[in-house]
């Protein structure tokens, strides 16, 4: 299994625990990734907004690199994975974009043809690798840690064909290979507003707040996330939520860091450390004794 | 006592926005919706929009251009895609906000030191420049083009990140940055030929 990996700008800056936890699965469970050279922005919706024509152009510089090298590519964050998905369905769908995009690299050299599957860690550790072969390699069992599964948006929709739209549950699934107890989460894919928090402070944190509530409501110990967007809000403005409604306190991580956990890895070579709500008590009042 | 005019005449719409709207990305089937609301009671934002997304699909389609790209919606939209995957017409309902947002900001309808458009073009910005994103410059741009107080609230927040090794203030720069401008004067002028 060898893939090309597309880490997209957040996996270098605010979600770098992502990137690292994400590296220490693969590396755990024999997924050759590589990263895609001098691969650029995808755009994420923020570009979209401003130029979507020009948005398809830079998602397909990557696709067309990925390409070169005959590998299907991995990308992590929601956004990028959503970005470069309709990158390639506008291409199929609209001449006119095609015909745009194909012109844009063949600028700079480069040819796209549709041959590269744009894929999200989730799939392939369920479809490529196998529950099984998972559950088989957890070394620090998550001894019934209750977990709210939160898939946030853009992963499940509107283009991944992995799982369902409206009940995902690729995340529960690999997370209770590894004991963890999947608690209730009704709101596992509703928004948590994304750049709101910045743009429109009052809307993001009603909507981070309601989040939160349910978690806590439904007993989790730990939200655990598949997006470096939806990991900083729920996480970074817990206090100012909780100012504005009910406190909460509730860490926040990355699917891939409970993986990684479970997998025997290292808590400060996957980030734990990197984390605003500790979950060192969680993990003891669990009696997890990792690495 | 201000006092508007509460119905809407046939006069009051532009029937040039309308053909844009059905002829724009995401608009083509939207003279199929059936005004059942799916979208607005899926959507997480409805309840602070003006308008709901149903009443912009309908605004939209008649032609309604000031209320349309007037409203508070097409900036709460966070693209989410909850709307598109219920709509039982198949109306790409997140891609036609994201084009009437786009139209906004083209015609300048905003706020001034509104923080979307300020964010939008920094970001575009920096990955024509560099290729990529680094998220502490891109924060302390658009902060420092629209609420140049609110910085000092987003320090406590800024130092704790730069304390987890989360906010990198090394700029991350592609090494062929050439080619990104390249590939974007190309758009422009492809663009221009085919009057897209």
């Amino acid at each position: 299994m060898r893939y090309a990996y597309y880490p997209g700008c957040s996996l270098r800056g605010t979600g770098r625990a992502y990137e690292e936890s994400l590296v220490a699965v693969f590396r755990a469970l024999s997924v050759e990734i590589e990263e895609i050279d001098d691969w650029n922005c995808c755009g994420a919706t923020t570009y979209m907004s401003v130029d979507e024509l020009t948005s398809y152009a830079l998602a397909a510089r990557n696709l067309a690199l990925a390409e070169r090298d005959h590998t299907d590519i991995i990308a992590p964050c929601a956004a990028c994975y959503l970005v470069l998905n309709k990158t390639q369905h506008y291409m199929r769908e609209y001449p006119s974009i095609h015909l745009v995009v194909t012109r844009a690299l063949g600028a700079i050299g480069l040819t796209y043809k549709g041959r590269v599957k744009v894929r999200h860690p989730l799939d392939i550790l369920l479809n490529d690798v196998g529950v099984e072969a998972i559950a088989a390699k957890v070394k620090v069992p998550l001894n019934g840690l209750k977990v709210a599964p939160y898939y946030g948006c853009q992963i499940v929709r509107p283009y991944a064909t992995f799982d369902d739209q409206r009940d995902p549950t690729s995340m529960d699934r690999l997370l209770s290979a590894c004991g963890a107890k999947i608690v209730r989460y009704p709101l596992k894919t509703r928004c948590c507003g994304g750049s709101q928090k910045g743009t429109l402070p009052e809307v993001g944190l009603d909507l981070i707040h309601y989040l939160l509530m349910e978690a806590q409501k439904n007993g989790a110990e730990v939200i655990s996330t598949v997006c470096p967007l939806c990991q900083f809000n729920l996480e970074s403005f817990q206090k100012e939520a909780g100012d504005r409604h009910h406190p909460t306190s509730i860490p926040v991580l990355y699917f891939s860091q409970l993986l990684a956990l479970a997998l025997g890895a290292a808590p400060d070579s996957i980030g734990l450390q990197r984390g605003f709500v500790p979950i060192e008590p969680v993990l003891a009042g669990r009696e997890i004794t990792y690495a | 006592m201000e006092l508007k005019r509460t119905v809407k005449f046939e006069a009051d719409r532009d029937p040039e926005f309308a053909r844009w709207v059905s002829h724009t990305v995401g608009g083509e089937r939207i003279r199929h919706c059936l005004q059942c609301g799916l979208c607005s009671g899926k959507c997480p934002l409805s309840l602070y929009m003006d308008y709901t997304p149903r009443r912009l699909m309908h605004l939209s389609r008649e032609g309604f251009k000031e209320e349309v790209l007037g409203s508070t919606s097409i900036w709460l939209c966070t693209a989410c895609y909850a709307c598109m995957v219920e709509c039982p017409k198949k109306i790409n309902v997140t891609h036609l906000l994201y084009a009437l947002k786009e139209r906004a900001i083209e015609e300048g309808r905003y706020p001034r030191r509104f923080a979307i458009p300020v964010m939008a073009r920094q970001f575009s910005r920096m990955v024509r420049g560099r290729g990529r994103i680094t998220e502490s410059w891109l924060v302390l741009q658009v902060f420092m083009r629209t609420a140049i107080w609110r910085l000092l609230g987003m320090s406590r927040l800024g130092l704790k990140l730069l304390r987890a090794g989360r906010l990198p203030l090394r700029r991350e720069t592609i090494q062929r940055q050439a080619e990104i401008a390249t590939m974007l004067d190309s758009v422009a002028t492809t663009r221009k030929e085919l009057a897209l």
